[in-house]
Formats: C-alpha cells, structure tokens, sequence
C-alpha cells in the first residue's frame, strides 16, 4: 500500500515539527542569558506556519490523505489557523513571563510546541486513531507545563490534579472509541457514520457515545468535569492558563464537533439532549460559581466553564427534526473562534495587570485605570466583550449561539431562555473587574511604573486580539468565512 | 445635495464617534480642546441632523417608507444590512438627540464632577451620542440591537464614576455600598435582561419571517410589511410569547412599572449630564421601539396586549407620583417623575390610535426636553448647596432669582400646564384613551384615563409641592451669609434653547406633528386598519 502525501498540505504541521526540533537542539547550545532565542524561534515558526495555510486557503481545495484518515479541508484550515495564531499570541504572551521567573526556557517552548502540534494534527483527523493521538500529543505537554512554577504548591497541585483527571478522562474516551470500533468495524469517521445510521437504539452505542462525552467534556471543561479547571487555571502559569482555556479548550471541541457531526449524525436525538443538559449545567454551574471568585483567574476559569456551556448550546439543536445542522455547527465555531480571541485578551490583561499590582486578587486591581487608562481600557474591551456586550466581537458569538437554537421547538428555545437568563448573571462578574479596575479606589500601592510596564511582545499580543476583537465586533463578516467551513464538514464532508 | 441624501444619517451617528477617537489623540490636560472638539463634533452632528430635517419631505410620502435611506450588506451571512433611514416618527427624536447632545456638552463646560477626567467623560458622551442617533434610524433588526445595547457601556461608566459617592443600604447585604456602584450595575443588569429577551423577540421573528416570506430577513420595512399582512399571527401563541419578549426589552427601558425600579437609583446616582442623556433621550430608545418595532410588526399581539399595557401604564402614571409626594431628595423626585410621564407616553401607544400614537411622540420629546431641563437644574441647586435634600433647600428663589426663576417656569411645563410642551402629551393621550381602537375594551381604556387624570392632578401636586419647598419660603439659617452666584453663562446657554423651544412646542405642536402625523396616520391604517374619525386627526393637525 502506498500513500500519495501533498506535502504543501502537511506544511504547518511539518514546520512546526522542524522548528519543535530546532529549538530543542538550540537550546543545548544556547548560554543561559541567551536562552530567549529559543523564543524567539518558536514565534518565528510558529509565523511561519502560518504562510502555507494561506496559500493552502487560496486554492482552496479539499485534500484528502492516508484512504481519508488525514483531511485537509476548510474547516481542517479554520482550525489550524485558530490553533496557531492562538500560540503565536501565547508565546508573546509567554516571552517575558517565563525569562524574568528564570524557569527552563528551551524545554517550556518545546513542550508548547509539541502541544501545538497536536492540536495541528488533530483538526485533520478523520479517523478515531488520528483523533486520540492528536488529543494526546495536544494535552501531554500540558501535564507538565502546568507544574512549570516548581516552587509553587499551587502549581504543583494544578499539575497533579490535571493529570490524574486528564489520564482518568482519556482511559473513559478510549473505552469510548473502542466500544464504537467494536459496534461498527470502522475506524474513519465516514464508516462510522454510515454503520451507525441503524444502530441508534443500540444500548453499547449509548454507552460509547456517554463515555465519548465524558472524555471530551474533561477537554472543554464542561460541568460536571469540571473540577479540575480552577485549581489548575489558578497554579499554572498565566500564558500556560490562556492555552490551556483556548487552545485546549478548542482542541476539544474540535474533537467534540467532527465526532458528532461527521461520526455521529445519526445518533443525534442520543448525544443532543445529553448536550442539552451538559450546556445548561455548565452556564448556570459556571456563572454561578464564577460570582463568588475573589482571585481573577479563578473567575477567569468558572468563566470558561460558562463560555463552554455556551459553545455547547448549539449542539442542542441538532436533535430537532429538519434542524440546520449547518448553523449549529457554524454557531460553536463562530463562538470559539471569537471566544479564542477575547479570552487570550483578557489573560494578556490579566499578566500585565498582575505586574502592575502583584496580585491576582480582584481586590487589589481596584484603581489600575487610574495609574494605566490604557489597560483599564483593554480591560474593559475584554471582558466587556466576554459578556456578549456591542460592538465588540462578543456579541456576534452570542447571537449565533441565539440564532442556533431559536427554532420551533420547546426544549432548544427552553435552552435559548436558560443562555439568557445566563448571560445577564455573567455580566455581573466581568463587570465586578472592570468596577474594581475603573470605579473603585486604589486599595494599595502599584508597583513601579517603568518597571512594570508590559514588555514588548506582550504588548503586540494585546494589539493584536484588541483590533481583532474591535474589527470581528463592528464588522462581524470577518469571522463568518468560518461558515463556510461549518458547510464542508456539516454536509458530511 | 445628493451625497448628503446617502450619507446625512451616516455622518449624524457616527460623528461622535469620529469625535471619540480624536479625543482620545488629545492630551489629557488640555482641557480646552478637548473641550472644544468635543462641542465641534456634536454642533455639526447636530447641524447634519438639522440638514435632514430641511430636506425631508413632509408631504404624505407612502406607509413604510423612509428617507435618508442607506442600505448595503453588513453581515451578508444572516442577511442583516447596514439599513438607515428616517421617517416622520424617527425624525424629531433623532433632533432632540442631536440638540440635547450639543447643550450637555455646553454644561459641562464648567461643571465637571469629581474625579473630573473631562476627557473620558467627553469621550463617553460621544460614544453615547453615537449609540442614541443610531438607534433612531436602524431600519435592520440587528443594527436597532447593536446601538441600542452601546449606550449601556459608556452610561455603565458615566454612573460609575463620576456618580454619586454617598453610602446606601443594599437589601440583601449587610455592608453599605456607594450608591454610584450599586446604581451602575443595577441599571446595566435590568437593561441586559430586557435586551437578552429582546434578541430572541428578533431571531424567532427572523426565522419567522422566512417561513411565510421569500427568505429570512432582519429588515424592520420588510418585517413590517409582512407584519401589516398578518404573516406573524398564525395559530398558535408563537407571535403572543415573541411580542411578550419585545415588551420585556422595551418596557425596561421605558421604564414600565413594575420593571422601572433601575431608573430612580440610575437617575439619581448619575452625573447631571448623565441624567440629563438619561432623562431627555434614552428612555425614549423603548417607547421608540414600540412604535418602530413592536407595533408595526406585530399588530394583532400588540392590540391583545395593549389593555395589559395600558394597566402598567397607569399603575407607573399614579405610582410615580405617588412616589414623588413621598420624596425628600429633589433629584429623585424628578426621577420618579419620569416614571410618570413615560406612564403617559405609553398609555398613548396603548390606545394604538393615531392620536395617542401623536400624543406619545410629542410626549416623548416634551420629556425630553422638560425633563431635561429639570435634570440640569437639580444638577446646578447641588452643586451650588452641596445638597439635594429639600428640607434644607428654600427660598432659592430669593438667594437666586434667576434660576429659581427658569425652575418655577420648568415646573409648570413639567406639570402639564397648557400653553407649554407637557401639556400636548398628557391631554392627548387621555382623550385616546376615551377612544381606543376599536375592539379594545372601553371600560379599561376610560377608566385608565380617568386614572390618569387623578394622576394629572398628583403630578401638579407634587410639582408644585417641590417648587414650594425649594423655591417658595425663607433660605435656611444655614446659608446665611453665604453667596451663591447665580446662573453662569454656560448654564443659560445651555438652557434658553430649552425654554424657547417648550414654549414654541406649547403653542405651536405642529412643528412636530408637521412631522409624525402623516406618518403614524398610515401606520395605524395599515397595521390596525382603523379609519381615523375626522374629528380626531383635525385635531391633531390644528394643534
């Protein structure tokens, strides 16, 4: 057997697999002041893998690799954009941070790197093999980087807590896939597909489909496996924090999406009202948890959580006869692709807010407008846009989630009434930062203002998501040629 | 003129927000031309609008029909469209805007609250200005949602900050907050929830619109079109719970009774120029919402609604002044004032005949202008006695002749007295309410205007009541020796135009049913199909 490989199509994976590898003999030879070119590599490749997407997006042509298994299509493209621009703005996120705290530099990007690579992987997936070694390769990494602060229990505790729960959740997946594999023979999602499209009232495929849900609601955060997040969002280190909630969080849903949509449409009415209860749980359990949080990246986390309900809400939808699986789908990429962008936003705040006042707590950020307007200003941007408020990009997220499931049917309209209800207690608590940032009195002292100031890169990575976050808001065509994605991959490819 | 037939409307809205970003280029500590760019930008805001109202057509142009009219692809995806234009309904709200907009920047040239900060606060202003124009010419659902929700930002931070620092009681917690910061979120909060439901009001008429239209269509003409058909009203409740989430969204902003309880903190919290904005132009953003939306779009809901309406309606006329008697603090009770007047106002649109729909317009704008100016007089007593508590207030009149002067005549617009704006409203909305469209019930209608007369009669007394208590009376021991200079020239450029034109609408509506009356005519015929009894628009048209 032999396969035809497109080699343009494996481009950004294969660039980010040389720089992976630069970096990691670079760092042999680096002196330790020098250790920041290892940076500086993974940003630049990191850029550059961006180059053949684009012109991978201009032919525009569906590529199909390995009899299927391996897809480079439309969405695939969407996807690998989001994940890579998504690390490009982690690792400026990350420059500073990491080479002031003196922690392993060369060994922090080559872990991010791999993770990237996973994640590139697993937006290509088609099969079930690709898929888990692609979510693997995405959330190994992780497992260490979340321990990176060495000295910190906290962070400790973030890294532990992470990987037996992430280990648990990937033995139930796998469990999953194999019950799916046993049903149907098949491990490409096409097959499943059509050996599935009469089994619906099988009981092993309500448990495969159950124990899928588990695994990749562990990934996205979803209530109730959640538990993990806060902890491990509040020990990890900040830019380690924002990947974890964005680009995990989106490799994922990637996995939730192309499973359900691609392996899966037949068993809707299975795993749509099981996803009905998963959203309606994770806003209300999220939100209502998020309102109690003192520490902002805590209530960065149970935001999160919230944010995952929402991005779940669509899936709802697809059990109604006659449904518009195209908007469903369409509406939670739409929601993460926005969602990736604000939320990066808002951590790039949270790391130049916490120099500024060298606290994590609400508290101490009353009055940072005061000695910094332009990052009250961002502040503001962000998490203003998280709640969903005009005409920043928030709001168009929302609405497609609203668009999606307003049809004629009690229980996604029920869903719709939940979402709102939730996005009004959501704003209570990004509001609470912005009061403490603008509206209340400073409480203590600053740090230096030279000396704090948010270092270069970091504050590239804050341009960069703010005139996204202002131009996807006023202008919202920009993030809808992430429809046409949802067109490749609802209409089965 | 031709290029200003497509961009008059655009130039209105989004000067300001030009305005905005300039501003930011200036240094703080330039006070002046911040000041300065501040007042350019909405003067030729206000002189486009101006422009419109020149070359607008008042002869009877067709139902559903608009001038100005912009419209290109937005959000081509959702088929939701940059649609601006402006009718003889939009049209004085969107001037009253403009107006109001240039007099409070004209204020606040020397009254700024602490902590001062002139150019957030200008910044704010013309991002607020934006959101209000805007809102008066969206003819796309979706655009109508996205002005209608940015003036919360920069309100939400006007409260916010420059509010009112005094520590209040918070029911359901022990500790006492500032009031500006509990105002600040209750307001956003109450608004949110209202607009949250709004939205799904929109999308399921979206959807709605492309099962009995050709394709689905945020577009207000095209909706209303379908809507005057009686595409919507199908078996089933479906238009019943769609109208019921509009209402939420709206009668929030109004603020209907019982959903009002934002607007006296909101009110009394905010800077004068913020309640001045609030007051004057943004409770309108609802009552507009009804007439442009609601009403048109949904005309078989709106009539099984209206009695409901027509209920809270009364209840806000009698509770707010009832409210009002019971008030020590002067700012809050021309707040609960408004609860009143927008009573009113809805009551009218209740009637859904083309006289309460005129009365509530000329309503709209007589509020704006009148309870503008009582925001701006409450703003400049305080400033001058560091108090709003009436008790301690007295014989102002006597201390400041001037401005006590402006506050009796303000008042008595306020109360209804004939001759000046307030009157037209509230006696045309009672006189529809003796006749609504036919097939409401009489006997809520006549005795929601025999309510809302005894409310007439509670609105002159708590009116006048305050005017004794500030105006009437010898000054207080406490100020004793103390100067107060009176009205400076800021204030009474900011003012007269007030005043003059409270007078001109007293004596002459017309100039504003010259606009609405052709307009909300048709939309009665073609949503209701009511002939209007003769007798009824010839008193519309004569004033």
């Amino acid at each position: 057997m032999t396969f035809e490989i497109d080699y343009l199509a494996l481009a950004p994976e294969l660039i980010v697999a040389g720089t992976l590898l630069a970096v990691l003999t670079l760092d042999l030879f680096l002196a330790r002041p020098q250790k920041y070119w290892t940076a500086t590599m993974a940003v630049a490749g990191t850029a550059l893998a961006l180059l053949p997407l684009g012109v991978l997006a201009i032919e525009g042509e569906t590529i199909s690799m390995f009899e299927g298994s391996y897809v480079v299509d439309e969405f695939a493209l969407v996807m690998k954009g989001l994940f890579l621009v998504a690390a490009y703005i982690v690792f400026l996120m990350s420059h500073n941070y990491i080479e002031s705290d003196r922690y392993y530099q060369g060994e922090y990007y080559l872990l991010l790197l791999a993770s990237l690579l996973g994640s590139l992987v697993m937006a290509s997936s088609r099969d079930l093999v690709v898929l888990f070694i692609g979510l693997e390769v995405t959330t190994g990494p992780l497992y260490l980087l979340a321990g990176w602060r060495k000295g910190d229990i906290k962070s400790n505790e973030a890294s532990m807590k992470y990987f037996i729960l992430g280990v648990l959740s990937t033995a139930i997946l796998l469990y999953g896939m194999s019950l799916l594999f046993g049903l149907t023979g098949e491990v490409t999602f096409a097959g499943i597909a059509e050996a599935t499209s009469g089994l619906s009232d099988e009981p092993a495929l309500v448990m495969a489909i159950l124990f899928l849900m588990v695994g990749f609601g562990f990934k996205v955060s979803a209530v109730p496996f959640h538990f993990w997040a806060p902890d491990t969002y509040e020990g990890a280190p900040t830019p380690i924090t924002a990947y974890l909630s964005v680009n995990s969080k989106a490799a994922g849903f990637v996995a939730l999406l192309i499973v359900m949509y691609q392996a899966l449409p037949a068993a809707s009415d299975i795993w749509a009202p099981a996803l009905w209860l998963l959203a309606a749980l994770s806003m209300t359990i999220g939100n209502l948890s998020a309102l109690r949080q003192t520490n902002i990246v805590r209530l960065l986390a149970y935001s999160s959580i919230a944010q995952a309900g929402f991005m779940i809400v669509p899936f709802a939808a697809a059990a109604v006869s006659g449904a518009d699986l195209e908007t469903a789908f369409g509406a939670t990429l739409i929601y993460l692709v926005i969602y990736a962008v604000m939320n990066l936003g808002a951590f790039a705040v949270v790391i130049a807010g916490a120099r500024k006042t060298r606290s994590g707590e609400i508290d101490r950020w009353a009055g940072l407008a005061r000695v910094d307007p332009i990052l009250g200003v961002l502040t503001g941007v962000f998490f203003f846009s998280l709640a969903g408020i005009p005409p920043l990009a928030g709001w168009f997220a929302k609405f497609e989630m609203f668009r999606s499931v307003m049809i004629a049917d009690p229980a996604t309209i029920a869903l719709a009434v939940i979402a709102a209800v939730n996005s009004v207690i959501a704003l209570y608590y990004y509001a609470r930062v912005i009061k403490a940032v603008w509206l209340d009195e400073p409480t203590g002292e600053f740090a230096d203002t030279a000396e704090a100031a948010p270092a270069g890169s970091l504050r590239l990575a804050l341009g960069v998501v703010v005139a996204l976050t202002l131009a996807i808001g006023v202008y919202p065509s920009i993030a809808t040629f992430v429809r046409e994605a949802a067109r490749v991959l609802a209409s089965g490819g | 003129m031709d290029w200003f037939e497509t961009w008059g409307l655009t130039i209105t809205v989004f000067l300001p927000v030009v305005g905005a970003l300039l501003l930011g280029f200036i240094k703080r500590d330039n006070e002046d031309a911040l000041k300065r760019t501040a007042l350019l930008v909405t003067a030729l805001a206000f002189l486009a609008s101006v422009g419109v109202v020149i070359g607008f057509d008042y002869g009877g142009t067709p139902y559903n029909t608009y001038q100005f009219e912009v419209n290109e692809t937005w959000i081509g995806a959702i088929n939701a469209n940059y649609h601006v234009g402006i009718d003889g309904i939009s049209l004085p709200l969107l001037v009253l805007s403009t107006f109001v907009m240039v007099l409070a920047v004209i204020y606040s040239w020397n009254h700024w609250e602490e902590p001062k900060n002139p150019k957030a606060f200008l910044i704010l202003m013309l991002i607020l200005a934006t959101g209000m124009n805007g809102t008066f010419v969206a003819l796309d659902l979706v655009l109508f949602f996205i002005f209608f929700e940015i003036v919360l930002l920069p309100m939400y931070f006007m409260i916010g900050i420059w509010g009112d620092k005094a520590p209040r009681k918070v029911p359901g917690f022990a500790r006492e907050f500032e009031t500006r910061l509990y105002a600040a979120i209750k307001f956003f909060l109450f608004t949110l929830f209202g607009s949250a439901f709004m939205l799904l009001g929109f999308l399921a008429i979206y959807f709605e619109s492309g099962n009995v239209g050709a394709e689905r269509t945020f577009d207000i003409p095209a909706l209303t079109e379908l809507g005057a058909a009686g595409a919507f009203s199908g078996p089933g409740n479906f238009a019943f719970l769609v109208f019921g989430a509009m209402f939420l969204g709206f009668a929030v902003k109004v603020p209907m009774w019982p959903l009002h309880t934002w607007l006296p903190d909101a009110h009394t919290a905010a800077p004068t120029v913020g309640s001045v904005l609030l007051a004057a132009i943004m409770l309108k953003l609802g009552s507009y919402g009804f007439i442009r939306i609601a009403l048109p779009i949904l005309p078989e809901e709106a009539v099984s609604w209206a009695p409901f309406i027509a209920i809270l309606a009364v209840i806000g006329i009698i509770y707010g002044s009832l409210a009002c008697l019971a008030q020590t603090d002067m700012k809050r009770l021309i707040a609960f004032s408004s609860v009143g007047h927008m009573g009113f106002v809805m009551l009218g649109i209740a009637t859904m005949t083309d006289i309460g729909i005129n009365a509530s317009i000329i309503g709209m704008v007589a509020h704006g202008l009148i309870t503008g100016l009582l925001f701006f007089l409450a703003g400049s007593i305080s400033h001058r006695y560091h108090t709003r508590e009436m008790a301690r207030l007295g014989g102002n009149i006597k201390l400041m002749p001037v401005l006590g002067g402006i506050l009796a005549f303000t008042a008595m617009a306020s109360l209804g007295l004939p001759g000046l704006a307030g009157f037209w409203g509230e006696f045309m909305s009672l006189v529809s309410a003796y006749n609504p469209l036919d097939g409401l019930s009489l006997g809520v209608f006549r005795t929601a205007m025999v309510l809302g007369a005894v409310g007439t009669v509670l609105t002159a007394g708590y009116m006048l009541w305050m005017l004794q208590r500030v105006n009437l009376g010898e000054p207080s021991a406490e100020w004793e020796g103390r100067q107060f200079h009176d009205v400076d020239r800021f204030e009474m450029t900011a003012w007269v135009p007030l005043i003059i034109l409270i007078v001109v609408i007293g004596f002459y509506p017309k100039v504003v049913f010259n606009a609405t009356t052709d307009a909300v005519t048709s939309l009665v015929d073609a949503a209701f199909g009511t002939d209007t009894t003769a007798a009824l628009s010839s008193l519309v048209k004569g004033g």
